[in-house]
This record gives C-alpha cells, sequence and structure tokens, in this order.
C-alpha cells in the first residue's frame, strides 16, 4: 500500500500501538529550554527518576536570556532563577547544555537544525510549541507540554495519538518580495488559524521545493499557528546538503546508510490523505497580519476588513475587538500605517538567510527617526556568520541594534518588549494579544517587509524597495 | 493525578474563537508564581487595562460562581504549549472544558493533566451554552461518555485508555515504564537499523 512521509515516520517510532489510535513513539532527539526544562526536570528529579537517554537530550537557554550587548544572564532575576535550575539539573543529569557565553548557543529551534541534532527521519520534541519547525527535514517533529517532557526525558518515549494527514501543496512560483513567511501567512488567511487542527501536514508542491532549507524552516515553524502540531517537508538534495557535514550528522558509511534511509522517507505518488488543500503560490503577495490571530492577514495593499463584512455575528465581534485592541480603522490601508518597533528575530525567522536578505535591503539607507529596530540573530553560529559576511555593521550603518541570541521580543518575558499601545513591525510567528508584552501591537511579517517598514518608519510594500 | 470523578455543576460560556494560552497565562503572570498566574487568568479577557474587572466577562460574572466547566470557542487554547494553561484552569477550579474544537497540544496536555477536553458539535457547544446562560447545570458524565443539560444530550469520543487514566487519576508515565521492555526491544532493533540515530554518551 503506497505510504505518505507521515506514514513512512510514524511506522519508523512505533514501538508499540496501545488500541484506540494511541501509540508509544520512540523518541529519537529531545531539546530542552529554560522556561519549560527547569520545572519538568524538577518533576523528574522529585519523583526519584533520572533521565534514560541523556546523550540524545540537548539543552540551550533561549527564552528567558538577555539579547543585551555584553549581556552575563537572564532578561530578570526570574530568569536567572530558572537558568540556574536548568543549569543544575542538566549537571547532575549529564545533559549536554550549551549556556551563555557558549559558541553553539541560541534559539533552540535554530541550534538543532545547526548542530546536524534535526535530521530527516528522526523524530524530534521539545516543550515548545514552535518544534513543528524541524520538519522542515522530514523529522517527526511535535511540541509537547511539561508533563509529556518529564515522561519523554523518564523514558525516551511518550503516548501519542495518531493524527490525520493533510498534503498542503504550494505550485507555482513565488513572486519577488514573497517569502516562505508569506506563503504560511497566506495560507492560515486562507484556511484559519485552525485549518490544519489535528492534522500531520506535509507541505509539497514546486515552490516548497524552490524553498532554501531556511526557509522551509520559516514555513514549517507556522504549522502550529495553523493549528498543526506537525508541520514538514520531503527531505531532497537540499536537505541532504544542508545535512551533510554537520556537527551531529553521520559520516563515512554512516552517512551513505543514513541517506539510503532517507531517500526512502518522501510519500509514494499515490499515497492518501485524510485532506488536501491546493495553493497557488503565484497569487500571494506579501503578507501581514491585522488582528489579534496569525489568521487575521492580509496582503499588504489590501485594507483592514470590517466586521460588517464578517460571516456571522461571533466573527464580527472578534474583528471588533482585534480593530480595537490594535487601534485600526476598518477599510483603511494597512500599507503606511506608522510603527514605532522592528523586530527581526525569533525561530521563525533569524537565520542567516533572512538577515542577510533584511541586510541587503537596508543597505545604504537608514531607518525612520522614531523607529526602534533590532535585529536579534537566532544562534550564536547565526551572529558569527552575520558579522564575517559584515551583516551587523549594515545593520549597524541603517541605525538597527545587533544584538545577542535568544527569543526576545517574539515573547514578553525577558526584558525586551513592546510598550502598551505601540506597534512593530515582527518576524516572529505570534500577534496574540499581549504577545509582545502587556497591549503591544503586533503586526507579523517576512524578514524584507520588516526591514523595509524600518526604513519607511510604516507598512510598507516591499516590492516598492526593490525586493 | 486526581482521579475525575462525574460530576453535575454550573457552566461558564466564554464563546470566543482561538483564544490562545498566551490569553489564558500571560508570560509575564507565570513569571511570578502559580498565585498570580491563576489570579490573573484569562488576564486581556477578564482585565481591563487599567487593572479593574471587566463586568462585562462571564468569567467574572457572580451569577457563574462555582462554576466547574467552562465552555469555549474554536480552537480554545491554540498556540503556545504551555501546560499552564490546564494549570491555571484547573486553579480557577474548573474540571472540563467543553468547546467545539481545541489547540492540538492544550487537548494533550488536558488529557495528561486531570482537566477533561469535551469535543462536541458547534451546535451542541451553543445549545450547551444557551442553557449556561439560563442558569442551568450540566452534567458531565465521563464513564458513559455524554455531557447533558437543558434537554440537550451529547456523546463524545475518548479512547478507553485515556478514560481509564483519567478515572484512575494515572499518570502515562507509569504506563510508559510498564512498557520498558518493549522500548528496550524496540532500541536493540532500531540500533540495527538506524545505527546513526544513536550518539555517543
Amino acid at each position: 500500500m503506497p505510504q505518505s512521509l507521515f506514514d513512512k515516520l510514524w511506522a519508523t517510532h512505533l514501538v508499540e500501538s496501545l488500541g484506540d489510535g494511541l501509540d508509544l513513539i520512540r523518541i529519537d532527539r529531545h531539546l530542552v529550554h529554560d522556561l519549560s526544562g527547569p520545572s519538568s526536570l524538577k518533576v523528574l528529579s522529585d519523583r526519584g527518576l533520572t533521565v534514560r537517554s541523556p546523550e540524545l537530550t540537548f539543552a540551550t537557554p533561549d527564552h528567558g536570556v538577555s539579547t543585551e550587548p555584553g549581556r552575563t544572564g537572564g532578561g530578570s532575576p526570574a530568569n536567572d532563577k530558572a537558568l540556574a535550575v536548568l543549569r543544575r539539573y542538566c549537571d547532575r543529569f549529564g545533559i549536554r547544555l550549551y549556556d551563555l557565553g557558549s559558541e553553539e548557543q541560541g534559539i533552540v529551534h535554530v541550534v538543532g537544525p545547526e548542530l546536524g541534532l534535526t535530521l530527516p527521519g528522526l523524530s524530534v520534541v521539545c516543550a515548545d510549541s514552535h518544534t513543528c519547525t524541524h520538519g522542515a527535514f522530514g523529522a517527526l517533529a511535535w511540541g509537547i507540554g511539561n508533563t509529556e517532557m518529564t515522561q519523554v526525558l523518564a523514558s525516551q518515549a511518550l503516548i501519542v495519538e495518531r493524527p490525520l494527514s493533510m498534503r498542503v501543496s504550494f505550485d507555482g512560483a513565488l513572486h519577488r518580495g514573497v517569502t516562505a513567511k508569506d506563503l504560511i501567512l497566506y495560507l492560515i488567511g486562507r484556511h484559519g488559524a485552525a485549518g490544519g487542527s489535528r492534522h500531520a501536514v506535509e507541505f509539497a508542491g514546486a515552490a516548497v521545493r524552490g524553498l532554501s532549507m531556511e526557509g522551509r524552516m520559516a514555513l514549517c515553524n507556522l504549522a502550529i499557528e495553523f493549528g498543526a502540531s506537525f508541520g514538514f517537508v520531503a527531505p531532497d538534495e537540499a536537505t541532504y546538503a544542508y545535512a551533510k557535514g554537520r556537527r551531529f550528522a553521520p559520516t563515512g558509511e554512516m552517512w551513505d546508510a543514513a541517506l539510503a534511509h532517507w531517500r526512502t522517507l518522501p510519500s509514494d505518488p499515490d499515497a492518501s490523505f485524510d485532506a488536501e488543500i491546493a495553493v497557488d503560490a503565484a497569487a500571494v503577495a506579501p503578507q501581514v497580519t491585522w488582528g489579534v490571530s496569525p489568521e487575521d492577514v492580509i496582503a499588504v495593499d489590501q485594507r483592514v476588513p470590517s466586521p460588517a463584512d464578517a460571516a456571522n455575528a461571533k466573527a464580527a465581534e472578534a474583528r471588533r475587538h482585534a480593530l480595537d485592541y490594535m487601534g485600526l480603522e476598518a477599510g483603511a490601508p494597512i500599507e503606511g500605517t506608522p510603527i514605532q518597533h522592528v523586530f527581526i528575530g525569533s525561530c521563525a525567522n533569524a537565520r542567516f538567510s533572512d538577515l542577510a536578505a533584511a541586510a541587503e535591503l537596508v543597505k545604504g539607507r537608514k531607518v525612520a527617526s522614531g523607529v526602534r529596530a533590532w535585529v536579534v540573530p537566532g544562534s550564536q553560529a547565526v551572529k558569527r556568520a552575520g558579522e564575517a559576511a559584515g551583516l551587523d555593521r549594515i545593520f549597524a550603518e541603517a541605525g538597527f541594534a545587533w544584538r545577542e541570541p535568544g527569543c526576545s521580543m517574539c515573547l514578553g518575558m525577558n526584558g525586551d518588549s513592546i510598550p502598551a499601545g505601540e506597534r512593530s513591525v515582527s518576524t516572529s510567528n505570534r500577534n496574540f494579544v499581549g504577545r509582545q508584552g502587556p497591549g503591544a501591537r503586533t503586526h507579523l511579517a517576512s524578514p524584507i517587509t520588516a526591514a523595509a517598514s524600518a526604513i519607511a518608519g510604516r507598512i510598507v510594500d516591499v516590492r516598492d524597495y526593490g525586493a | 493525578m486526581e482521579p475525575f470523578v462525574s460530576f453535575t455543576s454550573k457552566a461558564v460560556p466564554l464563546l470566543i474563537d482561538n483564544i490562545d494560552t498566551d490569553a489564558i497565562t500571560p508570560i509575564g503572570r507565570v513569571l511570578q508564581g502559580r498565585e498570580v498566574m491563576i489570579r490573573y487568568a484569562f488576564e486581556p479577557l477578564r482585565f481591563a487595562p487599567d487593572g479593574a474587572l471587566r463586568p462585562d466577562c462571564p468569567l467574572n460574572d457572580p451569577a457563574y460562581a462555582g462554576a466547574r466547566i467552562l465552555i469555549g470557542g474554536d480552537n480554545f487554547a491554540c498556540g503556545s504549549s504551555r501546560e499552564t494553561a490546564v494549570w491555571a484552569i484547573q486553579g480557577m477550579g474548573y474540571r472540563a472544558v467543553i468547546a467545539p474544537s481545541f489547540g492540538g497540544i492544550f487537548f494533550t496536555n488536558c488529557l495528561k493533566g486531570g482537566l477533561l477536553p469535551v469535543a462536541l458539535s458547534a451546535a451542541d457547544v451553543a445549545a450547551l451554552a444557551g442553557h449556561a446562560v439560563r442558569g442551568g447545570e450540566i452534567s458531565v458524565d465521563l464513564e458513559g461518555q455524554r455531557v447533558s443539560g437543558g434537554g440537550v444530550t451529547a456523546g463524545f469520543e475518548i479512547s478507553p485508555l485515556r478514560k481509564e487514566a483519567l478515572l484512575g487519576g494515572l499518570d502515562d508515565l507509569g504506563l510508559i515504564l510498564r512498557r520498558d521492555a518493549a522500548s528496550a526491544a524496540f532500541e536493540a532493533r532500531d540500533r540495527q537499523a538506524r545505527p546513526w540515530v544513536y550518539l555517543p554518551g
């Protein structure tokens, strides 16, 4: 019977079927960070248990770290306390910790792929919803809760309900100024924040095949914003080229054996899916969110939707609430909306190619007065590569701050946040109420749209800026 | 985990779609500890920017005091995997959440933490919410896998394993560890089949 990539990934990790769609699934890689890690490690310790496979478990602090240049700790005393707990348990249980000050530290979903911890065909979990990012490699990767994290630490396995399968095909060629971020935001806008709910989603089609690995990571990163815990892309030559030579990738004969296995993973031509969606990638323009859910998204040249046009009374009320929170008028163009902050960073868009594309756009230009613009590289490796390529100088000359790696302004918990009532264009993945700080107004967009908006001091169409 | 006991109580209707776990437990409140986190659960919905309680939020309405059931909208508790969302809802006194659909990670976190998530059709949710607004009580019967109130009786799906765990107050961990032989056998086979997966210690 023909199998999909998902069928194969699931079968590879199936320890035992427990009936009624519940399966015991083996975990190949467990990533740990400083927000969910400390409490789950403490529960493990308090229950007198130990880490079953410390050699498959890797930690790095990202959520609560300061990103201030010259930083030495967390963004607040509470963050420092969490860091101390993480360090204590990593030391006790023999978990490798890429701590502050190490050359590997960074956002867990940037670091995993960089180090070759994320490989095709592996199962990867982390107590963080954006673990779907690793699906870009054709990995079975998903975010788990704190209780599940303790279970993985203790057993290297998890009881998981097998999701339904979905294929989203992006066919057609991307227009200039359109990135992976725009593709996924467009999909969420069309099909809703629950469009992929209860499904494991394979992203396919010519437009996806044409994306770089970093583009695929941005695409898969927002699968959870589409309601899907699992989002992935079949591995291909681009995947293997990225993985080869990474620190924890296999070498020699082991590489050959792994590669032979990886080549069997892509969905069989006549594999079937529980749901299918087709998207014309050529119809996608640069996207920007206007509301408080990632599904509240429009093309940058469109107008803010009106409650009067909503499908029903509940949707109309949701729109009124979103417009009120965002301080926007129904029917007004989103383009031209004045902004006070630009954040280029997060596990969605803080990789080298994201920063390089933004730098190319701002080169020789200046950030508009009254705009605070930040670039927060996703990892120390991205920061080093950026500095080697001179990106830090380009950004500095344009008036952007170049900071230390961490989650930063994606979520207001580390000292980096947007003040109440102020407006940001952010390359992160969530425009929820209060996500970037209480009262903060967030517009999600691609790195190049964010960069161009920083220059203009308002939301702009990046296609007018030479993209 | 406390064993789940079937019960009857008032229910609070919070019929907003896509309520995210950042709204349920804002990260700034999470950092302030469990008590503050529970006091400020659903902060953007329950509190005005000046800190005053919003009288129009059903969660603040004294008419629903003592309710142990929360009725939510589509995609309830989407977004971040933070399990604090489950802990805060339990801390507020709720034992079950009824909604047309849930954020996937939250749904799993509920089952693993003893908060019963009940997915029903939009029509059944609306009918139960209407009954709740009129002050009616709703019965949640996990053994019988049904929810009833105001003339509506709706069955819901739950796997026998999950049901047994909730009724017994059992953590998955015991279940997984009891299958350690299966895990060990899997690992032995897998080390042969996929040796590149296994890293030296």
